[in-house]
């Protein structure tokens, strides 16, 4: 199958401290990959640099086979060469955030309509049906006219789902989308996801819900101080981890 | 004088002041909107300059805001008339001799004065009001491949106004009564120059100012009522 993203050898320095010590990833078209690791680890600093919402420091990062073309400065950060590249390869790459970030001034039906139409240049009413379906399918079709801080964390969250799908996107980035949630609407929110990966949706999953992991990822990536410490498939590497971390590292959230 | 015979002197015939108020109302209320509007695009430029990386851009919006705020507006309102006035007509005549006998209009000469005083504080108002913005609203922007332009234009204008709107309220309160500083220059018959020349002429002078004072009271309850509605309206999806 085809690659959609690639990753390879990114670095990323927060001042003195270096939060990604080259990383490299690589997901197929249909590939769930769900990214593991205790906080400070890296794995949201890794989904940041993949749309450049963090600017890595070196590395390359490929979305359907376009390199997004970086130019290093002489401090040792780098900027991108063309942001109207940027630009579009982020439209590609739709993000769902922790906190949903879901724009407080409009109501769901304009947060869902609002990029397809003034980014990708949908016709209004294309748009529109297009995100009543979109509702619909992520069960907040009737909340539509709400405003986002009218509803419950779980219902925000689908709506993000929402607005992320509106983009047809080639991959969905995924940062931590439950960890902000009331236990009891979590699982919502991990049920419309599990949807998206039975569609054959490409999804990068940064996440502590190891049910959710196990369950739907198609491989997982564990990040140990900024590199891969362990990846392979759900059953093997979470039955039988082979690096000592990792090991540590579930025994720490299967309480 | 009795009551009858003072409330006759503000009639609108030939012989009352009412017209003349009317028109003081309309050149206020003019001069108030104008450089109201000039006020909101330096605020805007000034606070773009101010948050913005270049140390030039932060550098020369600093200096206009630090002298605007330290000298008192009416020498500000002098200096900018006077001088620059002069200073525009130099200009001009090095251009060309046609511009000789160029004069400055007064009105968009107060206007530009009154304007370049508001940006001021303008620009720290929206300042304040576009780091209110939670960055996860910007964030989310940009990561749906909106450029820097789109970002500003749907997402930080209008949350910025919200944030804005108490502070853009009362400078707007605060144009409305700087715009009376003008009737010292002469020239332009707002208001307060009205009051001032009917109590002159007349010698009713708690009568008349006491008429201007209720037209400014007009002018700023009928601004508080609109001011009410637009925040109505930009906090709707936050109650």
């Amino acid at each position: 199958m085809d690659t959609t993203l690639k990753v390879e050898d990114l670095h990323k320095r927060f001042g003195a401290v270096e939060v990604l010590k080259g990383v490299s990833l690589e997901a197929r078209t249909g590939d769930v990959i769900a990214m593991i690791g205790s906080s400070g680890s890296g794995k949201s600093t890794l989904l940041r640099c993949i749309n450049l919402l963090e600017i890595p420091n070196s590395g390359r990062v490929t979305v359907n086979g376009e390199l997004i073309r970086m130019k290093p400065l002489p401090d040792g950060t780098a900027k991108p060469e063309d942001m109207k590249q940027v630009e579009r390869i982020r439209s590609k790459l739709a993000m769902v955030f922790q906190s949903f970030n879901l724009w407080s001034h409009r109501t769901i039906l304009e947060n869902v309509i609002e990029a397809p139409i003034h980014v990708l240049g949908v016709p209004r009413k294309e748009a529109i049906e297009r995100a009543e379906a979109l509702l619909a399918k992520v069960g907040i079709a009737e909340k539509r006219n709400f405003y986002p801080n009218h509803l419950s964390g779980g219902q925000q969250q689908r709506a993000a789902i929402a607005r992320a799908l509106a983009m047809e996107p080639s991959v969905l980035l995924f940062d931590e989308p439950t960890s902000a949630l009331d236990p009891e609407l979590v699982g919502e929110v991990l049920q419309v996801m599990r949807k998206l990966a039975e569609e054959g949706r490409t999804m990068l999953v940064v996440t502590h819900e190891m049910g959710f992991a196990r369950d739907v990822a198609s491989e997982i990536v564990f990040l140990h101080k900024g590199q891969i410490e362990e990846k392979g498939a759900p059953r093997e590497v979470l039955s039988a981890p082979k690096s000592e971390r990792l090991k540590q590292f579930l025994s720490s959230t299967r309480h | 004088m009795d009551q009858a015979s003072l409330f006759s002197l503000l009639s609108f015939g030939p012989d009352g002041w009412g017209m003349r108020f009317v028109e003081g109302l309309v050149v206020t209320v003019e001069v108030s909107v104008s450089a109201y509007a000039v006020s909101l695009i330096l605020g805007l430029i000034g606070a773009s300059a101010k948050l913005s990386s270049s140390k030039i851009a932060r550098g020369i919006a600093d200096v206009y805001t630090t002298l605007v705020r330290a000298l008192p507006e009416l020498l500000l309102l002098l200096l900018i008339y006077f001088s620059g006035a002069d200073a525009i007509k130099f200009v001009l005549s090095l251009i060309s001799e046609d511009f000789e006998d160029f004069e400055v209009d007064p009105f968009a000469a107060a206007v530009a004065a009154l304007g370049f005083i508001g940006g001021a504080y303008m620009t720290e108002v929206m300042r304040g009001a576009i780091l209110s913005i939670p960055n996860g609203q910007i964030e989310a922007a940009k990561a749906s491949g909106m450029s820097r332009f789109l970002t500003l234009r749907r997402v930080i204008l209008p949350q910025m106004l919200r944030y804005a709107l108490p502070g853009m309220g009362n400078l707007w309160l605060s144009a409305t009564k700087d715009s009376s500083l003008i009737s010292v220059l002469g020239n332009t018959q707002d208001l307060l120059f009205m009051g001032y020349r009917a109590s002159a002429v007349t010698k009713h002078y708690g009568f008349f100012y006491s008429v201007a004072a209720i037209l400014f009271l007009a002018i700023t309850v009928i601004s508080m009522i609109v001011i009410r509605l637009l925040e109505a309206r930009l906090n709707r999806g936050y109650k």
